[in-house]
């Protein structure tokens, strides 16, 4: 089954409402936050509510990441260690620059896996890539350890060291977008685009979202529930595109038993690509099928 | 076991709806005293003081004056503030995982 | 037989039978209150301004045992009867029944008056704030009655709830009584929109006086209490906090888990079979089901559907779709924002109704039984879909019956829009500790995290998973929220029993008790 990370949804770690809520709102993931959204003197009370609330609630059917501090910083090694215990489906790491982040987090978790007497492996890893040191080594950084399971750009902290702001076309984030699009397919994992901060211009997220989608991103991080259904709205395979799909799959299994290479549906020919996307197209259309189930 | 001495005060905790304010004082020899207000008094009450009480005695302190202020705080949140509580009045890091 | 007018009236016509010859003396004509006639021909100025609040109460002839009433449609900005009571008290009248509409917060000086044996008994669609502690916690010898809005209006043009004196505070009134909730004449400061429940009480009471802050020039139309109801009128300075009476403008919520309810519900209707061209609804003034509107709005135009009516309390959501032409009458009980009273005042088929018409369930036909769609909210459900929303988690009294059980009788489709759990309250019981609505009237409960539907809604159920709404059981959805919160101690009660719930035809549905206090 296609896995689906359509919607990325932020969640403070240091609220105890929203830490029972999150998965209430359909997101495919969620990822609860001990880095910006929690004040350095609340690091260690979060890192402890995390801790608990994943250790009992259930999230059900969605994907739990939790993101955790840097490793250079104070709270980084405590929080790694609080949380791979935890087991959430995976940690997000911030601030990723180098591939060597990547290893260095992999081997602690490894550590911790064994310390706890947990399968190594078991908490995966999502590498934020947020400098442009980082986008330039994000084919590295996708590469680095078999535990990564995707990477996703953070524009916000991009933007600042590239210093620019963020425009509504995003034409400041499109070299580095593509960039972490390459890495990603080349390693053969997930992309999910940045966070589109203001909630209210419904307008301008849904143009974010059709571009981020027709570059090739597999999902969006959010920071508003409210964005979720603009998010698996375009996302979502239309039943046209699913009709059509399934025609294409028929024709080129009908051309498979009469031995032929050479599929045609309407007359047209349909080359291999084409096919391979149909495939795409069902497999997205069943996991959403599935997901609302 | 580990036994924990209280000899200042530790805070941790929220009054936002669905949390628990919890401060954690010294009792000396006068074992663990709880007072609590909370909004779900009536359905809860006993179930949050039991709580609180299992997840001191379960990082070793004996003695302890908790006020306790709940606004609906689920048992996780609870043992989560109260652990914060105790590692902040005492100064050391508690995890959760070195006890059980 | 010569009458009354000197002219020769047989004593009987074959085929008609006997006459009765015209005596010249005035009797009978008037549909009530003939005792009355007199004082009336006897004011020169046809103008029944009484010059105070005292003398009006003293003409009313009001004495110690009888029963008053009040109406809330100032809600919590009322003034009128925490005045009028504070006057009755110092005249030393005692052992009142007392008959409102419906109490609030700002009525809490009440207590006072029960204390000192003013008031003996109480009749209500609610109670909140301080005086429904007080109640709860044992104030009254009597139980207080809890009553539906059709249910009042019922007891009352039936005779089962006799009114001595009704004291209406009104927004615009005329020398001779024809009063309104606003005035086309002039910004009524005081304005409150429809004067839907204080109708039912200036028809049948047998004396009416209204209070007003803005008297108008005769006649004051259009007006929803005619001059023909009222016997005497004071002007005082202020009769409400226009703040407290209604809001400035009722905002949709940005509460996540208020929309999520609300567009699960809004999917539901449009799934339930009674989504068409011509459906009613009515939807009350809380923030999912103001929401719900709003998304069935963007169904309604995508779908080409329009309603026919919105019914019961009105608010600015329903004012839009009406000015859009998406519904094409408005029947207004109570007007909850300001939008809602321009609308009254401005458009034509905005409506003005009494709560007989509204809701009552014994005349020959109220609006309720003509609605499609009805949102309703909960502060408790049970497994056989009884609802509560009268007492708070705590036991104590919190909240009004109001139309729920009205609506929910009338309705083809009645949906309960409720979160899950509330902090760490859970919203569904294994048995709700008072039933206001019974659950065989209740279809659809939506919450945050499933949609569950009464097993009597068999043709419900099946729409519902033709269009592929994941609905689960209410047994399901109440095991999903104890395991998040737990078990709850049950409350625990006293033996005295400090309210009786009737249900909207007079019958006792539940009775409330004491809750007990640990100390």
């Amino acid at each position: 089954m296609e896995k689906l990370r359509r919607t990325m949804l932020f969640v403070p770690g240091n609220n105890p409402g929203m830490l029972r809520d999150a998965h209430i709102y359909g997101a495919d993931s969620i990822m609860i936050d001990l880095e910006d959204s929690v004040s350095v003197n609340e690091k260690d009370a979060a890192r402890l509510l995390v801790y608990h609330a994943l250790k009992t609630m259930d999230y059900g059917k969605t994907e739990v990441l939790v993101r955790v501090n840097a490793l250079n910083t104070p709270y980084g090694r405590e929080d790694y260690e609080a949380i791979v215990r935890a087991k959430p489906d995976a940690i997000r790491m911030p601030k990723t620059e180098t591939a060597q982040d990547v290893v260095d987090a992999d081997a602690l978790m490894t550590k911790i896996e064994q310390d706890a007497g947990m399968e190594v492996g078991t908490v995966k890893l999502f590498a934020a890539i947020e400098s442009a040191k980082g986008v330039l080594n994000a084919q590295q950084i996708a590469t680095a350890s078999s535990r990564l399971i995707g990477i996703a750009l953070g524009a916000e902290d991009f933007v600042t060291d590239l210093k620019t702001n963020r425009s509504p076309e995003g034409i400041e984030l499109l070299t580095a977008r593509s960039l972490i699009l390459f890495a990603a397919r080349a390693a053969g994992i997930d992309a999910v685009d940045t966070v589109f901060s203001n909630v209210n211009d419904e307008e301008g997220f849904a143009n974010e979202v059709k571009l981020i989608k027709q570059l090739g991103f597999d999902g969006k991080s959010i920071i508003n529930p409210r964005q979720i259904e603009t998010v698996h709205r375009l996302y979502t395979p239309t039943p046209e595109e699913t009709a059509k799909a399934a025609r294409i799959l028929e024709a080129s299994e009908e051309a498979a038993k009469r031995g032929s290479g050479v599929v045609s549906l309407n007359g047209k020919m349909i080359d291999k690509p084409v096919v391979t996307r149909a495939q795409r197209v069902l497999a997205l259309a069943d996991a959403v099928k599935a997901r609302v189930e | 076991m580990k036994q924990l001495t209280i000899q200042s005060t530790g805070i941790a905790g929220t009054l936002e709806s669905s949390d628990i304010s919890i401060t954690i004082e010294q009792n000396e020899d006068k074992g663990i005293e709880i007072q609590l207000k909370s909004t779900v008094e009536n359905l809860f009450g006993e179930q949050i003081k039991k709580v609180i009480r299992e997840t001191l005695e379960d990082m070793g302190v004996n003695d302890a004056l908790v006020r306790a202020n709940d606004k609906g705080a689920l048992d996780c949140t609870i043992q989560a503030r109260v652990t914060s509580a105790v590692s902040r009045a005492t100064q050391t890091p508690c995890y959760p995982w070195e006890v059980k | 037989m010569q009458n009354g007018v000197k002219r020769e009236i047989p004593a009987e016509v074959a085929g008609i039978g006997p006459l009765k010859p015209y005596s010249n003396q005035l009797v009978g004509g008037q549909a009530k209150n003939t005792e009355r006639l007199k004082d009336r021909q006897l004011n020169p100025a046809k103008n029944k301004i009484i010059g105070s609040l005292e003398e009006a109460i003293r003409a009313t002839g009001l004495r110690d045992g009888m029963t008053i009433s009040f109406h809330h449609h100032f809600r919590n900005g009322d003034f009128v009867v925490n005045m009028v009571m504070d006057v009755i008290a110092s005249m030393g009248i005692k052992d009142l029944v007392l008959a409102p509409s419906s109490l609030i917060d700002i009525h809490a000086p009440l207590i006072k008056h029960i204390k000192n044996g003013v008031v003996r008994r109480i009749e209500t669609s609610g109670l909140r704030g301080e005086l429904a502690n007080e109640v709860s916690n044992g104030l009254m010898d009597i139980p207080v009655t809890i009553n539906s809005h059709g249910g009042r209006a019922r007891a009352i043009a039936s005779g089962e709830l006799p009114i001595d004196v009704a004291f209406l505070g009104v927004p615009s009134c005329d020398p001779y009584g024809n009063a309104n909730g606003y005035s086309r004449g002039n910004t009524a400061a005081s304005a409150c929109g429809s004067l839907g429940y204080a109708k039912v009480d200036a028809l049948y009471a047998k004396n009416v006086v209204l209070i007003t802050d803005n008297l108008v020039p005769y006649p004051n139309v259009p007006f929803a209490i005619p001059e023909s109801q009222v016997d005497y009128i004071v002007v005082v300075d202020c009769i409400g906090d226009p703040k407290g009476i209604v809001s400035g403008a009722t905002r949709y919520t940005t509460n996540p888990k208020e929309l999520l309810i609300a567009k699960r519900a809004a999917d539901v209707i449009e799934a339930s079979g009674y989504f068409y061209d011509g459906y009613s609804l009515q939807t009350g003034s809380g923030g999912s089901a103001l929401a719900t509107t709003r998304y069935l709005r963007e169904k309604m135009i995508a779908a080409d559907i329009k309603a026919s009516f919105a019914l019961g309390g009105i608010t600015q959501q329903i004012v839009e779709m009406h000015e859009e032409g998406l519904i094409h009458r408005i029947l207004d009980v109570q007007s909850f924002d300001l939008r809602a009273v321009e609308s009254l005042k401005d458009n034509r088929f905005h409506h003005q109704i009494d709560a007989e018409y509204y809701a009552s369930p014994d005349n020959e036909g109220c609006a309720a039984h003509q609605l499609d769609v009805v949102i309703l909210s909960a502060l408790e459900i049970d497994l056989d879909f009884n609802v509560n929303v009268i007492t708070g988690s705590d036991g104590v009294i919190r909240g009004a019956s109001g139309g729920h059980c009205d609506t929910a009788a009338g309705a083809s489709v009645t949906i309960i829009n409720a979160p899950l759990i509330r902090g760490r309250i859970p919203t569904i019981l294994s048995k709700v500790n008072t039933v206001v609505t019974p659950g065989s009237t209740i279809d659809i409960l939506v919450t945050d995290q499933g949609t569950a539907v009464n097993p009597l809604r068999t043709d419900l159920l099946a729409n519902l998973k033709a269009a592929n709404i994941p609905v689960c059981t209410i047994e399901e959805l109440k095991a999903k929220a104890d395991k998040i919160v737990g078990e709850p101690a049950p409350i625990q009660w006293e033996d005295k029993i400090v309210g009786v719930v009737k249900y909207r035809d007079g019958s006792v549905i539940d009775v409330i008790r004491q809750v007990k206090r640990n100390s």
